[in-house]
């Protein structure tokens, strides 16, 4: 069994439902994320429009940061989902150094990395993750790879042209893939960032979490 | 800071997303990486001494021990205070994780640090033969030490301005750089003019050959990634970290390399102490601007 992710991007459309569920079922700490929603604003008014990209861990196959966790807190499970063990973590911030998608924090509470483990608790309990379940429109499509009648494979299949991943060139096999995706919602550098605005708040930079 | 590749039909404008870290590896790591030039730069230079000028070494043994031993022991220290939980740091030893540079790292630095430990017991007995002999040992044990940080660089996949051989060739030529500037510091009048001017002419090589490297990543590594090229901008323009780059380079590289041509030809010991300075205090701006500018690169 190989778990992984797609998002349709076609159907995502920015409500922040997973972000929130995905906060409250694994008590993400304030000013840290596991998933996100990032919004990118295209076009030059009147013609514009708004695309909407959740992010979270793209569960790599050949994870930079499972290679450079120097104790393995960063490790696989049977079901290729990289899970972390925290109680292990030493805190040296090496795979946020490495993760080429930027889905590693550190966890201020317990200055340990952490992210998105894909419900890793949940899925052990035969239950879907957090984010699958709050999503309205369905956007968040999760299963087997392996499984080729699963409903993500069935998606991939149906889709193939329209089926990208992130930084494919990474090399890493991210076992998270976008359906209707473009430059601008995949590319970090595709968009401008200016400093100081945002839809909601003003915020730009933060502290690591950590006591540096 | 504009990115350089945007397209203006599109014009594209992150309009919410999650604050960008801030520095993930702050100075501690540039200060890990200075410490460990020097710490492994002197071992690299008592061995060229030891072979081209015998007679400059005899009293050598012991200070050159200590300086690699405190040298060492500040890299480790920094470290293990760069650590989130610092007091974890045995997990390394207990549950290591043999792919990652780290562990490697780890364990390198810790043989080389009991290996320093001995040839200080035995430059204080007076025992300079089986000093020798572990010596050589430890110079060899010194090349990965000085290597595995470029290694652990290397892993860090999401920072493309860090590419293998060159972080490579950078580390080795640091140490060689920073050690013969120790060196010629240390020496004082224990050593020949002509062993100050062989650790002059090192010192010069190395400041030379570090200094190409940089400036063909600084105008070729643009034209590989658009990441490198992102990343460059902060030392390109009025970018924000232009100056210390520049400080760095000239105080480092391109000022001793002047300094080194002046002191031979008006055989002047005090311009080549004044090179050693100035390359030991740049060393450092110049590890730490490459250390943070691709920590400033947006991922999402």
């Amino acid at each position: 069994m190989q778990l992984g992710f797609l998002v349709d991007l076609h159907l995502c459309m920015g409500c922040k439902g997973c972000e929130i569920a995905c906060k409250v079922e694994n008590e993400v700490p304030l000013s840290t994320w596991r998933l996100r929603v990032k919004y990118v604003d295209v076009g030059t008014f009147p013609e514009t429009k708004r695309t909407f990209t959740p992010l979270r861990c793209n569960h790599c196959e050949n994870a930079p940061c499972e290679r450079i966790c120097p104790v393995s807190a960063l490790h696989y499970l049977d079901n290729g989902i990289v899970n972390i063990d925290k109680e292990r973590c030493i805190g040296c911030a090496g795979c946020i150094m490495a993760c080429p998608y930027g889905a590693i924090y550190i966890d201020p509470q317990t200055q340990t990395a952490d992210k998105c483990t894909y419900c890793a608790h949940r899925i052990a309990s035969s239950m879907m993750p957090a984010c699958v379940v709050a999503c309205p429109v369905e956007a968040n499509i999760f299963g087997d790879l392996d499984d080729a009648s699963s409903n993500i494979s069935r998606y991939i299949q149906v889709n193939q042209s329209n089926v990208q991943v992130r930084k494919p060139e990474k090399g890493t096999n991210p076992h998270h893939y976008y359906v209707g995706g473009g430059n601008v919602s995949l590319n970090p550098l595709a968009s401008h960032r200016v400093d100081g605005h945002s839809l909601f708040n003003k915020i730009t930079t933060l502290p690591v979490g950590g006591h540096h | 800071m504009a990115a350089h590749e945007i397209l203006a039909a599109t014009n594209a404008v992150v309009t919410l997303d999650v604050a960008i870290p801030g520095i993930v590896w702050p100075w501690f790591v540039t200060m890990n990486m200075w410490a460990k030039s020097i710490g492994t730069g002197v071992i690299f230079m008592l061995f060229i001494l030891m072979r081209m000028h015998p007679e400059s070494v005899k009293n050598l043994r012991l200070p050159t021990a200590i300086a690699a031993f405190v040298f060492i022991n500040i890299f480790l220290l920094f470290t293990l205070a760069d650590l989130h939980q610092p007091f974890r740091m045995w997990h390394i030893f207990f549950y290591p994780h043999l792919t990652s540079a780290i562990t490697i790292g780890s364990f390198m630095a810790s043989t080389f640090l009991g290996l320093l430990t001995l040839l200080v017991f035995l430059a204080w007995k007076k025992q300079d033969e089986t000093y020798d002999k572990v010596f050589l040992w430890v110079t060899i044990l010194a090349i990965p030490v000085t290597l595995y940080t470029a290694a652990l660089l290397a892993q860090c996949t999401a920072r493309e301005l860090w590419q293998m051989p060159a972080e490579s060739a950078q580390m080795i030529l640091a140490a060689t750089l920073s050690g013969s500037a120790f060196m010629i510091l240390l020496g004082g009048s224990k050593l020949t003019y002509e062993a100050k001017q062989t650790l002059g002419v090192v010192l010069g090589l190395s400041a030379l050959m570090a200094f190409i490297i940089y400036m063909s990543e600084y105008v070729f590594g643009p034209m590989k990634a658009e990441e490198i090229a992102f990343t460059l901008e902060y030392i390109k323009g009025d970018g924000p970290y232009t100056v210390m780059f520049w400080l760095g380079q000239w105080m480092t590289f391109i000022i001793p390399m002047v300094l080194i041509v002046l002191s031979r030809s008006s055989k002047s010991e005090a311009i080549l102490k004044l090179a050693a300075i100035l390359a030991l205090v740049g060393l450092f701006m110049v590890k730490h601007v490459w250390l943070i500018i691709p920590q400033l690169l947006p991922m999402s």
